[in-house]
This record gives C-alpha cells, structure tokens and sequence, in this order.
C-alpha cells in the first residue's frame, strides 16, 4: 500500500501500475519510458521568465499531478463516440480509441496490407514494428517550451496509431484516427506517427473530442516524417468540452522534394497550448500549416510555431487565424529560422486575429532569424474587429446581426476549412463552428 | 393605404453636417424614378439613410413604405419588410461564397424554423444567373472579392431579382458596365418592373435612361430635389450640364 511503502505521490504510483501493466511490451520500450518519467518528474515546470511561455496562463499546469494517471483498472469503454461515427467519410481505414482504449478498428485493405503498409494500433506496433519505432517514435526535439509535457506523454503514451507508407505506394482517401475522451478527470495521450518513404503520399485526418463534459487532461504529439518526393497531407480537428485542458506537441520533417500540408481546426478545452514544428530538411520541399480556432467565454488557445530551414530553394508558408468571441484569449507566437545553407528559401508566416467581443485578447508574437542571404521571407500579424461596412451590407439584404457576423466567421476561417481533404470532416468541423454559435 | 415610397421633409446629417434638407419625394409602386445630381450633391447619402446606415442621422421627417413608416425598423427589418439598396460601392466578404450569401438573406426571409428548399433555390438562382448572364461558376465565388466594377454591380441586381423587393434604390448601379452589361443589367431591372416594384435609379448618365425608361426624372442639388420632368429633362440636363441647375436654383432661391 501506498502508506506502508511510502511510495509518494498519485503520478508516481500510477507511472508504476502503467509500467506493471506493460508486461509483454519489449523491454527497450519499458526503458525508454521509465526514462522519459524520470526526466519529467526532474524537470522544473515553465516559469513567467520563460520566453515561450509569455502571455501564457501556467496556473494550470501546476495542477495537471491532479489528474488521474491511474490506468491500472481500465473502465469499460463508452461507446456514445458512435454517435459521431460519421463525422469523416472517405477513410481508408480509421482507428477509434476511447480513454486510450482501443475501441474500434476498421482494418486496412488487403491491397495495402500487400504493399507493405503498415497501420496499426501503437501498442501492437510495438510488439510487431520495434525497429521501426526506435528509428522514429518521439524523434523530434520538443523545442517550443513544452518538453516537459513531450516527457509526460512519452512516459504514459499507450495508444495511437503508426502509419507507414512504403516507397512509390499513394493512396488518395485518408486515414482517420479517433481519440475521445470520457472519464472524469481522466488522461489521454494521443499519439500519431506517419512516414511516408520515398515517392509515397498519404493523407490522415484526426479527431480529438469528449464523450460529456467531464474535465481531462490530453497530452498529444503527432509526428510526420516525409520522405523524399512524398506527400503527407494531415488534419487535426480538435473539439474537446470546455474542461479540459490540452496539450498537441506536433513536429514534420520535410525530405527533399516532398511535400507536407498540415492542418488544425482548434475549438474545444478550457486551455489549450499547441506547438507545432515545420522542419524542412530537404532541398525543394514544401511545408504548409494552417490552423483556425474559434475561441469563447474564457478559453485560452495558446500557439507556437517553429519553421526552420536547413536546405535551399525549399518554401514554408504558414497561416494561423483565430476568431475570439467573450473574454477568451489566443496567443500566437511564430518564428522563421533559415539556416546559412538555406539559399533561396521562401518562408512567409501570417497570424490573423478577428476579435468578436472587444474584451477578448489576441496576443501575437512574429518572428524571423535569417542567415541565408538570398531568401523571401516575411511575416505579419494583424488584429480586427469586423468590419461594420460589411455587416451593414449584409443587415441591408435582410440578414439579421448575428447571422451576418457567424457569415463573417466562417468565410474568415474559409482559407483553412477548404484545404480538409476529407470533406465529411469540413462539413463536420463548419458543424461544431455553427454549434459553438447557437448553445 | 397607398401603394408607394413616401419621403417627406427629410433631413439627414453626417455627423454635424446637413446633408440631405427637406427632401420630398413619392415613387408609386410599379413606377421607376431616376435621379441625376453632381457629384457630393447627396444621393448615395439618401440612399444609405434609406437602408438604415447608422452613420447616417435622420434628424427629422418620414419615409413610408406602403403606408408603414420603415424609420423604426433595424436595417435587416428594412430589408425584410421590402426595401433594398443596390450599393454604389458593394462590399467584398471573403470567404462566403454568393450561394450562401443569398441563400442566407433568402432564409432570413422564412419563419423560424424553416428552412430553404436546397434543390428549387438552386434552380431559381441558375435560372436568374443565366438571365444576367452571370457564369455559374461564380456560385462558389466570395461575395464580390476580386468582382471587376461589372461583375458587382450584376451581383447586386441578381441579389435584387432573388430577393423581390417591393421598392429598390439602386445607386449608380450603371457605372463601370460595359454596353452589354448596361443592356443585360437593364433588362434584369425592367424585368421585375411592373406592378410590383417601384425603383428610385440614381445615375450619371442619360444613357441608362434609354434602358430603363423611367417614369420620371429628379434632379438633384445641394441635398434636395430642384427639378422634376420625364425622361427628356435628362436629355436637357446632358445637353446644358450642371451649371444650369445652379442658375436656376439660384434664381429661385
Ligand atoms: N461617411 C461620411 N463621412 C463624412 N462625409 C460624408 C460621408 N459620406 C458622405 N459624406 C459627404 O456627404 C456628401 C454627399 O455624399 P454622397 O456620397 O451622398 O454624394 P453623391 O451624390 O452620392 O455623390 P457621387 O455622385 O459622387 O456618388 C459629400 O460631401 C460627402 O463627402
Ligand atoms: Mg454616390
């Protein structure tokens, strides 16, 4: 017992009932995580002088320990996720899990099956693909201020999915993964890894919600790695209640030639802090991001970006627009990085904030570091409100306030709706918009 | 109750400023009215004060439509209850596509609840493309971003045919058309025209008048009407110019 042993505190006892319960995973994987809970429980949480964390609210974070970690008597699964089992349509295959349980598999087809893709669950691909994964999985420095969170997720990450996409093989319709969370208080750790090998291209839509409106704590990381010549294409719709408190470390590796477009519609939790990593590492590769979320009450959606260029005549562009509605906050902070190698870069960054309410506050902090002389780069960052000619436009072909304002809104969030590959998805995603304007 | 748009007496201030002085002016339904007037001489100011624009202060008189007074009305209600306003100058608003727009001011139109019946306003709204010659394209186009000055002003008359207002100031709604345009743009007005619309024509140009051949014409000085004749008063004024408005206001003033 707890008493008896002294073993300390609740996230300790149940780092240790998580490590029991891995009896038959390899023991490189027990390793690594022990590990990454050592490094998180000695690493110090973000403090006010910490430049990534500027405008941030870290009063939360002291409390995330108050979180249950304990996963040691798994609950039965929920399955009111079916009702939402039509939020994306065009899937490939899709992979439902619920408090980090694997709820729902739809299997791969035999064609892909036989051209060596590999998608599965993480906890069977650390049984079956351990090579692969050591090369890969949490690979990438978290650098944006949220290591310690990187280190939490690694130390208690148990599901999520790998796709691997095997040289030359494309397939056109996504593949989707599902993450609910339900219990109360309760943890997940989402986890996407995608390589695409050389020449290969796939595309893999992402849905983060809540079952009720029980508060949790979500502690995601994506990570793609295109290969040379591939395309990854990638969306992250993120739409948990209101309770909870967020966390999305996201990284890409650019290969040479090859393309990665990364998406993010951003409505749910309470606190929400996303960092996400552009890497272009190889020469003419092409990294687009963009990201919409729509903000209320006393939301805040905190944002960092890194685009970092290591390799020439390659091209970022990254647009990242909030809409704040209430007394809600967003804080977008971008930099640029091209490297002296990086000759010929094209690297723009824009953050586009829209204020609903005149008490609501758009933070923005753009950036660039440049030691490629002969590069285009810009980035900028504007703040509005909307415009009243507009809606007087609008008011004058009958259209009542808020209709007109919601119209305003969603053609501002157009330019990254429309980019969702699987269209289910956009019009799901124009749904959960349309619903946070009408409780 | 009578079937028109009464203004009396009306005063209309931008900030401290007097714009638009004891303006008088009655089109019966089924009539088009045109207005000529020099440049900063108030028409688009009447037009928008007629909308509702809140920068625009009626200080005092009456305008009625039907009989109602329309001044208590928010701009929305304005519209809804029959009024509508071809802009000078339209806005952009990006993102949200023509389709959705006019079907959103089509659903604002229904009662609570109800909803447009997706198929037959597709059909309605094709169908009065094609009559104004507007590609169907421009469906999932944003509301007038990257419109040349002739695909917004067409915009705004298919606006108007979707919307079937009783009464509709329509602001300059020529300029920047091509002939073509101009012809296509006035058929689309002379279409609607009849017994159920009355239209008030602000242009420049008697040329429009041989399109659209109003009922009667006002010109337009200083804020109020200084002259009323029928369509030949528009040829008179292109032949002679503004200069002799201003004699003759002057000389009567
Ligand atoms: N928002 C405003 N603020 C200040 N002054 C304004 C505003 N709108 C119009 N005015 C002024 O009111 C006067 C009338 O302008 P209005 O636009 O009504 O003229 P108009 O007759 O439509 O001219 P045009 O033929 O050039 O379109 C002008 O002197 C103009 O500068
Ligand atoms: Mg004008």
């Amino acid at each position: 017992m707890e008493t008896e042993t002294g073993l300390a505190n609740p996230i300790e006892q149940a780092f240790q009932n998580h490590i029991d319960g891995l009896d038959t995973a390899p023991a490189w994987w027990t390793e690594f995580k022990r590990q990454s809970f050592e490094v998180y429980a000695n690493m110090p949480m973000p403090t006010r002088r910490d430049e990534h964390w500027r405008f941030s609210d870290r009063s939360r974070l002291e409390t995330i320990e108050g979180f249950s970690f304990d996963d040691s008597h798994s609950a039965t699964i929920s399955h009111k996720y079916s009702e939402w089992s039509n939020i994306a349509s065009s899937e490939t295959a899709a992979l439902t899990f619920v408090d980090d349980q694997l709820a729902e598999a739809s299997p791969l087809p035999e064609d892909f099956l036989q051209a060596g893709v590999i998608w599965l669950p993480l906890a069977e691909a650390i049984q079956s693909h351990g090579d692969l994964l050591k090369d890969y999985f949490m690979k990438q420095a978290a650098d944006l201020g949220s290591e310690k969170f990187a280190q939490l997720h690694a130390a208690f990450v148990k599901s999520g999915a790998l796709l691997y996409i095997p040289k030359g093989v494309e397939i056109e319709n996504p593949f989707a993964v599902f993450n609910w969370s339900s219990l109360s208080n309760g943890t997940i750790f989402p986890h996407t890894l995608v390589i695409a090998e050389e020449n290969s291209k796939a595309s893999l839509v992402e849905f983060h919600g809540s079952i009720g409106e029980n508060p949790a704590l979500s502690c995601g990381v994506t990570h793609l790695f295109a290969g040379v010549g591939s395309k990854i294409d990638y969306t992250l719709v993120q739409n948990f209640n209101e309770q909870t408190l967020g966390f999305q470390i996201n990284s890409n590796v650019a290969g040479r030639d090859s393309q990665i477009d990364m998406h993010s519609v951003i409505l749910g939790c309470q606190q929400y802090r996303s960092e996400t990593h552009g890497q272009v590492k190889g020469a003419r590769a092409h990294v687009d991001m963009r990201s919409m979320a729509l903000t209320e009450a006393n939301q805040e959606i905190d944002q960092r970006t890194l685009q970092t260029h290591a390799a020439p005549n390659a091209t970022s562009n990254l647009l990242f627009k909030n809409a704040l509605m209430g007394e809600s906050k967003t804080i977008f902070s971008g930099l640029i990085k091209v490297d002296d190698k990086a000759q010929q870069t094209d690297a723009y960054q824009t953050n586009r904030n829209l204020l609903l309410n005149r008490t609501a506050e758009a933070n923005s902090l753009p950036g660039l570091e440049i030691e490629a002389n002969d590069v285009k780069c810009s980035h900028g960052a504007t703040t509005s409100e909307i415009d009243e000619e507009e809606i007087f436009y609008m008011l004058a072909r009958g259209i009542p306030k808020p209709v007109a304002q919601e119209l305003v809104v969603y053609g501002f969030f157009e330019e990254v709706l429309d980019r969702i590959v699987d269209d289910t998805l956009a019009e799901s995603a124009r749904q959960m918009i349309r619903s946070k304007f009408h409780h | 109750m009578s079937q028109s748009l009464e203004i009396t007496n009306l005063n209309v201030n931008i900030g401290d400023k007097r714009i638009i002085k004891d303006f008088n002016l009655t089109i019966p339904k089924g009539e088009v009215h045109a207005i000529m007037g020099p440049n900063g001489t108030g028409k688009s100011t009447l037009a928008k004060a007629l909308a509702g624009h809140p920068d625009y202060e009626i200080t005092s008189g009456e305008v009625l439509m039907d009989g109602e007074s329309i001044l208590d009305l928010e701009v929305d209600e304005r519209s809804r209850a029959g009024l509508f306003l071809a802009f000078q100058y339209p806005m952009e608003i990006p993102g949200v596509t023509i389709a959705n727009f006019i079907r959103a001011a089509k659903n604002a139109r229904l009662p609570d609840g109800e909803d447009l019946n997706a198929p037959a306003y597709y059909k309605e709204l094709y169908e009065k493309m094609d009559a104004l010659k507007i590609d169907r394209k421009f469906t999932s186009r944003s509301v007038n971003e990257g419109f040349s000055g002739g695909e917004k002003k067409r915009c705004e008359i298919l606006q108007m045919a979707m919307l079937e207002p009783k009464y509709a100031v329509l602001d300059e709604t020529d300029s920047g058309l091509d002939i073509d345009a101009l012809k296509i743009v006035s058929e689309g007005v002379n279409a609607l025209r009849g017994g159920n619309l009355g239209a008030l024509v602000i242009t420049h140009y008697q040329r429009l008048l041989n399109y659209i051949i109003p009922d009667q014409v006002h010109v337009m000085y200083d804020g109020r009407i200084v002259k009323s004749g029928d369509k030949s008063l528009a040829e008179e004024l292109e032949r002679k110019g503004y200069d002799w408005i201003k004699e003759i206001t002057e000389t009567a003033a």
